[in-house]
């Protein structure tokens, strides 16, 4: 994909790569700089692979303190830093920069502190995701937010895009199970937000630095909230002849009073992709498929399910199974789980996030097809149906620049077709560079100059993550301090 | 003379918010005034009341949203929910009664932006969690929104989530869209008499680490029971520690008999069946065990949020220096401290107890020379600070937002 718009790279800092490495280098040590071409090139993009940029230089410290130098040293040097991860977004929320250097956080990833009887933790945000439940299983607990990327995808991530994932119905999103966090800004000032209980003191900057996508700063602990897992957990699959038989079911059960822990939509393109990878019993012979997990004890489970099963009967479910143990509920989740994956194994796609009202999914479903159609493109539909977060998938060919760019436009088309319906951009993959050009869409000026304000106030220079979230001309809107380099973006 | 703008649409709001900008006047934001006695006194030569922003403006059932505009009555909100089996999960608290105030009128725009979240919370989260959007009106007279109304939307800033608890010093709210959930089907509550604050508080840690969803977790010093309606209890003058179970019938049956087996060594404890559960709780939504009765040597309240295995300690370490009543909510993560009332409100020893252990407190119930000598906010970091400023600066430059309410100059 081609078609984002990226900053020309300041030339002036372009050419002092070698005096910052060195600097760099006495800041952070020669293991936690990496100068080379090829080990750069490493980092040179994210989970959106068709955009890459060489980043000037690359630096993976171990402590908060060196993170503290280096963005001091950043800052008056006037050279913009990149905040890094896992690489694993979507949204090329971590795409370097040419001018830029990025700090990865991904060897801070140990574990501080766990209270049990307080139900928090206190990490190093390069832990990955499921190594903080990891820690805390042995004990039946477990950190809520689990994004499909959660293998790879670190807890410093999942702040910058207050990440979801599929048991969000019931356990909310990354910003609903943070408590504390510990902070670099870009002036080197090291800031604590909140700690080990309810409600940081005075304003809810918590709110404001979760999900502002590494813009704010770069968090290097966090104390995160862990929950008692349930004494079990079940997923019941149920095919139907259609979409928006599948949409309403969902609502019935929602109405009856049941919030089940999961609720994940898929249709009939990524039923057959996903079963032929994970082999986790999905029926075959349907348009969409709900798999629906309910928790509690096997008496509760099977009571609950069977109350499910009833509300689905006027939307006359064209099979139903409930999975019959810990091993086929295993690959239930790693079918959905690994749905990008599996599609990736047959053609090249482009991941969209959007979100809807929950009522007008059969019409989003019939539009979204319509206008893959129309593109030439087929489309995969996966989704969490409980909060009407969409993820088509649409299928293109990397070998064919058109494909690639009608993939990209058609994107475009469906996440306004979201906007339009009462929903937003994105539901937990963020704004990163893909859907900066859209957020016009969704927000009008004034909406964007109170944001925009706001990074201004953490990172007056705008030299963290720059180029992301935003459009690129959107500072000339504004009654903003002049903050980008006044060289002309262009084409990728 | 103060003068009292009641707009009654965003427009008008608008309007006022540039009228007073122009002039250089700053306004006291209120909804129905039942906070007024909250926070640093404030002495403005105009209010904004947003009681006349009223009603109900989006209601989908099955897509667990509302919208309201900022001025609508909690009780309309609430009552209609009900209507279809359904509630605000994080039990807003009625903090009118316990300051002096109004009891019962709260608006549902105040009540996000003071994050006013009960019991509950410790299963389904603060009134921050339930924010799905707002519009908003800033000190510099823009019309705004955030977020939207569907559960999941990470599209830029959270600005929305980032004005609760901002007591209307960055923007006055316009409209909320916020989560709703289903009501549960029955209510059953544990009651344990006669625990020690660390014993009691240790036991609700160990219901929270259970697998059986506890909704409410609370433990009242013995000088407070006897204000509770509740009879059975108040007679006791003994501590009373209680777990809340809300679920399906059939499962809060089952919950129930594994949790009193799980909690055994703690003691055999009474069951609140659902009428006297419902009460219970709803006098703890009032803070009803932290209120004076008329007549009574006036105390002042304090809010306490620290780490729960803290909780007792800093309670212990505190009656150390003055006498004090304690309503441990959240597992003991959340204290409504009573203490005998002094010039500081007993602030200086809190604070300094606070900083060995963890935590932070915020003055809730004092006289207005008590409130304005003592940091009512716990006092920021410089780093904090300096953003705080900052952040205020970007919404309201001109200080036309409630200037002070929180803290001076902000």
């Amino acid at each position: 994909m081609t078609h984002i718009r990226l900053p020309e790279p300041d030339r002036a800092i372009v050419a002092r790569r070698d005096q910052i490495t060195a600097d760099l280098i006495a800041i952070a040590g020669r293991d936690a700089v990496i100068s080379d071409e090829d080990g750069r090139r490493a980092f040179e993009t994210d989970a959106l692979t068709s955009y890459r940029r060489m980043p000037l230089a690359v630096v993976l410290p171990e402590t908060t303190e060196t993170i503290a130098n280096i963005l001091r040293y950043c800052h008056t040097q006037g050279v913009k830093v990149i905040a890094r991860g896992a690489g694993t977004s979507l949204a090329g929320g971590a795409l370097p920069a040419e001018d830029a250097v990025v700090v990865g956080i991904s060897k801070m990833n140990r574990v501080l502190d766990i209270d049990l009887p307080g139900r928090t933790m206190r990490v190093q945000t390069g832990i990955t995701n499921v190594s903080i439940t990891a820690a805390v299983a042995p004990d039946g607990f477990f950190y809520a937010p689990d994004p499909s990327s959660q293998l790879a995808c670190t807890l410093a991530g999942n702040l910058g895009m207050n990440s979801g994932g599929a048991h969000c119905l019931k356990y909310g999103v990354t910003t609903n199970n943070v408590l504390g966090v510990r902070m670099v800004l870009m002036t080197g000032e090291i800031v604590d937000i909140g700690g080990p209980y309810v409600d940081a003191a005075g304003l809810d900057l918590l709110s404001l630095v979760i999900g502002s996508e590494g813009q704010m700063g770069i968090i290097t602990e966090a104390t995160v909230r862990i929950i008692r897992a349930a004494e079990g957990a079940r997923p019941m699959l149920l095919g139907f002849d259609s979409s928006e038989a599948a949409g309403r079911c969902v609502s019935a059960i929602i109405a009856s009073g049941i919030i089940p822990v999961a609720i994940e939509f898929m249709d009939r393109p990524a039923i057959e992709v996903c079963e032929a990878y994970a082999k986790a019993g999905y029926p075959l012979d349907c348009e969409a498929l709900l798999i629906i997990e309910v928790e509690g004890s096997e008496t509760e489970i099977t009571e609950r399910l069977e109350q499910m099963l009833e509300l689905a009967k006027p939307f006359r479910p064209s099979s139903h199974a409930i999975s019959s143990g810990p091993d086929q509920s295993a690959k239930i989740w790693k079918g959905r789980k690994s749905a990008f994956g599996a599609l990736g194994r047959i053609a090249d796609y482009y991941c969209m996030d959007g979100t809807i009202p929950l009522g007008r999914l059969p019409e989003v479903l019939t539009a979204i097809s319509q206008i893959c159609t129309s593109y030439g493109l087929r489309v995969a539909n996966i989704f969490h149906a409980g909060d009407g977060n969409l993820h088509p998938l649409i299928m293109f060919d990397a070998n064919d620049p058109a494909s690639e760019q009608r993939a990209e436009q058609a994107g475009s088309d469906i996440l306004a077709l979201c906007v339009e319906v009462g929903g937003c951009l994105t539901g937990e993959h963020g704004v990163g560079i893909e859907k900066r050009d859209l957020m016009a869409k969704q927000f009008n000026a004034d909406d964007l100059r109170v944001q925009m304000r706001l990074k201004s106030v953490f990172d007056p220079g705008w030299l963290l993550n720059p180029a992301k979230v935003f459009p690129l001309d959107a500072d000339q809107r504004g009654d903003l301090p002049a903050m980008r380099s006044s060289t002309l973006p262009a084409a990728a | 003379m103060v003068e009292t703008l009641r707009p009654t649409n965003e427009a008008e709001l608008q309007s006022a918010l540039i009228g007073l900008s122009q002039s250089g006047l700053a306004a006291e934001i209120r909804g129905a005034g039942s906070k007024a006695a909250i926070g640093r006194p404030l002495q403005l030569p105009a209010v904004i009341e947003t009681t006349g922003l009223s009603g109900i403006t989006l209601y989908e059932p099955t897509e667990l949203v509302m919208s309201a505009r900022a001025g609508t009555s909690l009780g309309e909100v609430e009552s209609t929910l009900a209507e279809r089996g359904q509630m605000l999960a994080f039990e807003p608290m009625d903090l009118g009664p316990a300051t002096g105030g109004r009891g019962g009128v709260q608006t549902m725009g105040a009540v996000f932006a003071t994050n006013v979240s009960g019991a509950r919370r410790i299963a389904a989260g603060a009134a921050r969690d339930h924010l799905l959007g707002v519009r908003a009106v800033n000190g510099r007279g823009e019309i705004f929104k955030s977020g939207g109304r569907v559960l999941k939307n990470v599209t830029g800033y959270d600005v929305a989530r980032a004005l609760t608890g901002s007591w209307g010093t960055l923007a006055v709210l316009s409209e909320v869209t916020f989560k709703v959930l289903p009501k549960p089907q029955e209510t059953q509550t544990l009651v344990y008499v006669g625990l020690s604050d660390d014993v009691g508080v240790e036991m609700l840690c160990a219901a929270m680490g259970s697998p059986f969803e506890i909704s409410g977790t609370v433990h009242l010093t013995a000088g407070l029971t006897s204000r509770l309606e509740l009879g059975r209890l108040s007679r006791e003058a003994a501590t009373v520690t209680a777990i809340r179970i809300e679920n399906f019938t059939s499962s809060v049956a089952y919950r129930i008999g594994r949790l009193k087996d799980a909690l055994k060594i703690y003691g055999t404890p009474e069951l609140l069946e659902q009428d006297a559960s419902l009460l219970f709780w709803s006098e703890l939504r009032r803070l009803s065990p932290v209120t004076p009765a008329p007549g009574d040597a006036p105390t002042h309240l304090w809010r306490i949020s620290t780490a729960p295995r803290q909780a007792a300690k800093v309670v212990d370490a505190i009656r150390r220096n003055m006498q004090v009543e304690a309503c441990y909510d959240a597992s003991g993560g959340l204290i409504w401290l009573e203490v005998t009332a002094s010039a500081d409100a007993g602030g200086a020893d809190i604070r300094r107890i606070l900083s060995t252990h963890g935590g932070h407190a915020t003055l809730i119930r004092a006289e207005p020379a008590v409130r304005g000598s003592v940091e009512v906010f716990q006092p920021m970091s410089a780093s904090v600070e300096r953003l705080t400023r900052g952040i205020k600066a970007a919404f309201d430059p001109s200080a036309v937002l409630n200037p002070g309410r929180m803290y001076a100059g902000i």
